[in-house]
């Protein structure tokens, strides 16, 4: 081989290899679509996918249920809210097709105002389809002015259909600041308006 | 391109540098991987030394030198320490050495990145020590106690050691893409004249697949840190979940690069006992095709199978399957590169001098590695092992023979090749005995640790643990110790001895053994004929 074909060959190699390291390097950012891609060609349960079927409100059913289920609340803030969220009873027995209501406390430890939006989640995630939410303080984001305290209710139902292997579950809040400005929000998923105006009902 | 090509119709228009500017400017082949494998040498006694601190701490039960925190640090540094620092860069010296020489070329195809790749590794290993001791000056914040997995949230947490560490693998990233850029131009487009892929000799086979699984793992680690960085100064939510983000990603870009990484370590080490065995045995290599074939499906099927480190994630069962039926078929194309070994010794007119030795301990105790990596595949029985010393055993049993004893084996096998003097044989055989002895002591004991249920990378365990990690303890320091040997012997080489031929070894076959020894600055300028039996 002549050096000028070996040098011209060299510089192919190169370039070809160096496109390689970068396609890898926007590979491992590119996952996550990929991941969301793959699950929903073949069906399988993603995360978004599990805590968007979560907000479709399954038909109620009005049978009551003797099982008694615990339910747990856990509330974690992200550090760039500073609010402090406790919920007011850490858990609960309840029994499926009956409803119930818990509230959570909510201050803002700043002087400004702030608001934030609650992203809930369910352990196991296969209690998720039967945890029905009639009102939660999540639907919405919520302001706090400067210093302000609020208690915020939640009222929800276990649906009797949950699987009689479950007789325990958790759900948890994660608060967090949003970067982006609210979207309009449909309105079957938002039947409160603000947590201020909310009824609060003993029980 | 007139100026790219004057250049390469002048190779001998500068002369030779003398002095530090040979080493700090230096494009010759030779000298840089002189200067990873000294690079490399160094690097294992610092590791080395972190793991004996670790050994001396679990003598015994309770604190007794090192405080939980700078336990955790010392477990980090041993392992990025002896993985970055000291088995990559060893295999590397041994590919700028030896690819060029095997394959007819006068240098590597990108001699100046060459030195650029080499010579970035200083910084990133100071980075790396940084990380380690920043934390003991004021305002230099929390030790990494992560291990070298960094997962998060924990590594979001820890102080800017993390930075430091975050940047050192960064560095330390770039310099292995270059290297395995360079090793891939050199050995697609600089093979002497007759040579064709299928009659390279084997070490340049494993290098070539080790240098494109680097290049297609490395950048989704760097991916995964700078998403790290990023999650720690920048306010993204990447792996938090109260931001939506979810550690469990790290796990896979982590583990995405941190699977096939074990091949990268092992591979050129399984190249190098392919010389060594038909070498000492006396007879060609068993099966060249199937081995060829074994190294790109351990590299492929390597690529896809990273989840079996992460079982406890809470998977679905299918997905976790998936991950089990792929780990242990990979032990069918290894088990054949371990059979062809043997198939090569068998009826062979064989020899034992230290690289021998060497070559069949690895086969043996890599073996026992392997297979205690099957029981660990299997999803149920890993269950039970996960994060226990069994892994930890495991791990050191694969990485030791299959990475740390393979570049053993190959510097005392071409030691001579490079300094023109036969080592101490004796010597060498005591080495081998000592440092065998010593692993096995120190390994062992630990499998039956972690069935029992002590648990890994926590400096406190219970009393029922004692003994065998008393045993342990014993072991690590006369394994760790018998290194210096090795330093003894490798300097005394270099120093002087009896002189070696071209040829070295009685059985030695390749274009390598044609050239003196040492071998002169510049070698193979004009490229040699291939003979029709030349191959392997």
């Amino acid at each position: 081989m002549n050096p000028a074909a070996q040098a011209r060959n060299k510089r192919r190699t190169v370039w070809l290899l160096s496109l390689l390291v970068l396609g890898m390097f926007g590979f491992g950012f590119a996952l996550m679509p990929l991941y969301d891609l793959l699950c929903q060609v073949t069906g399988i349960q993603s995360v978004s996918l599990r805590s968007a079927g979560e907000a479709v409100a399954e038909p109620l059913s009005i049978r009551e249920d003797s099982r008694l289920i615990t339910i747990k609340f856990d509330t974690s803030v992200h550090p760039n809210l500073p609010w402090d969220f406790q919920p007011l009873e850490r858990h609960l027995q309840v029994h499926p097709g009956k409803l119930y209501q818990v509230n959570f406390a909510a201050r803002n430890r700043s002087s400004a105002s702030v608001t934030g939006q609650a992203i809930p989640s369910v352990a196991p995630w296969q209690a998720t389809a039967f945890l029905n939410k009639l009102e939660c303080f999540c639907f919405n984001r919520q302001t706090l002015a400067g210093g302000a305290s609020v208690e915020m209710p939640l009222r929800f139902m276990i649906s009797p259909d949950l699987p009689p292997e479950i007789r325990s579950l958790t759900l948890s809040y994660s608060l967090m600041k949003p970067e982006t400005p609210a979207p309009e929000l449909a309105p079957e998923l938002a039947p409160e308006s603000a947590p201020e105006s909310a009824r609060h009902e003993k029980g | 391109m007139s100026h790219t090509s004057t250049l390469h119709d002048a190779p001998h228009h500068h002369a030779n540098p003398t002095g530090w500017r040979r080493w700090l400017f230096s494009t010759n082949h030779k000298d840089i991987g002189t200067l990873y494998l000294l690079f490399a040498l160094a690097m294992l006694f610092m590791g080395g030394a972190s793991a004996m601190l670790i050994r001396a701490e679990l003598f015994q039960p309770g604190i007794q030198l090192l405080d939980p925190d700078l336990y955790n640090n010392l477990v980090t540094n041993h392992a990025l320490l002896m993985i970055f620092g000291a088995v990559m860069p060893a295999a590397a010296g041994l590919a700028n050495w030896m690819i060029p020489l095997m394959i007819g070329a006068p240098d590597m195809a990108l001699p100046r990145m060459n030195n650029l790749s080499f010579w970035i590794l200083p910084a990133a290993g100071t980075m790396l020590i940084l990380s380690f001791v920043v934390p003991f000056f004021p305002g230099g914040g929390s030790q990494i106690n992560t291990g070298w997995t960094l997962y998060p949230p924990l590594s979001v947490q820890v102080g800017m050691s993390m930075d430091f560490l975050i940047f050192a693998i960064h560095l330390l990233g770039i310099s292995s893409v270059l290297a395995s850029i360079n090793i891939i131009v050199t050995l697609l487009n600089m093979r002497a004249p007759g040579m064709t892929l299928m009659k390279m000799p084997i070490f340049c086979w494993t290098w070539l697949v080790t240098a494109f699984l680097l290049i297609l793992v490395v950048p989704v680690l760097a991916g995964g840190v700078t998403m790290l960085l990023f999650d720690r100064h920048f306010g993204t939510s990447f792996f938090d979940a109260a931001g939506g983000g979810d550690p469990v990603l790290f796990q896979h870009l982590f583990w995405f690069f941190g699977h096939p990484e074990v091949y990268v370590l092992l591979l050129p080490s399984i190249g190098v006992l392919s010389h060594v065995i038909p070498t000492f045995a006396r007879k060609p290599l068993f099966g060249y095709k199937s081995m060829v074939g074994a190294m790109i499906a351990v590299g492929t099927i390597g690529m896809v199978v990273w989840a079996h480190h992460q079982y406890t994630i809470g998977m679905s069962l299918g997905a976790v399957s998936y991950f089990m039926i792929g780990t242990i078929i990979i032990s069918i194309p290894v088990g054949l590169m371990i059979f062809n070994f043997i198939a090569t010794m068998w009826r062979g007119a064989m020899t034992f001098e230290t690289p021998m030795l060497f070559a069949v301990a690895i086969i043996l105790m890599f073996t026992f590695g392997g297979l205690s990596g099957v029981m660990l595949a299997v999803v149920p029985a890993d269950m039970q092992y996960h994060d226990s010393m069994f892994v930890v055993a495991h791990f050191h049993y694969v990485l030791m023979p299959g990475a740390v004893f393979g570049l053993f084996a190959g510097v005392f096998y071409w030691l001579p090749k490079w300094t023109g003097h036969m080592y101490d044989e004796r010597l060498g055989k005591l080495f081998f005995w000592i440092n065998v002895t010593g692993f096995n002591l120190t390994f062992f004991p630990q499998h039956f640790l972690g069935l029992a249920g002590m648990p890994r990378r926590i400096i406190d365990y219970n009393v029922m643990f004692t003994e065998f990690n008393v045993i342990s303890s014993i072991g690590a320091m006369i394994f760790g110790f018998s290194h210096l040997l090795l330093l003894y012997i490798v300097i005394k080489t270099i120093r002087g001895g009896e002189p070696a031929t071209s040829r070295v070894w009685e059985g030695a076959r390749g274009l390598e053994w044609e050239v003196a020894s040492p071998p002169p600055f510049h070698t193979w300028e004009t490229p040699p004929l291939i003979r029709q039996e030349q191959s392997a």
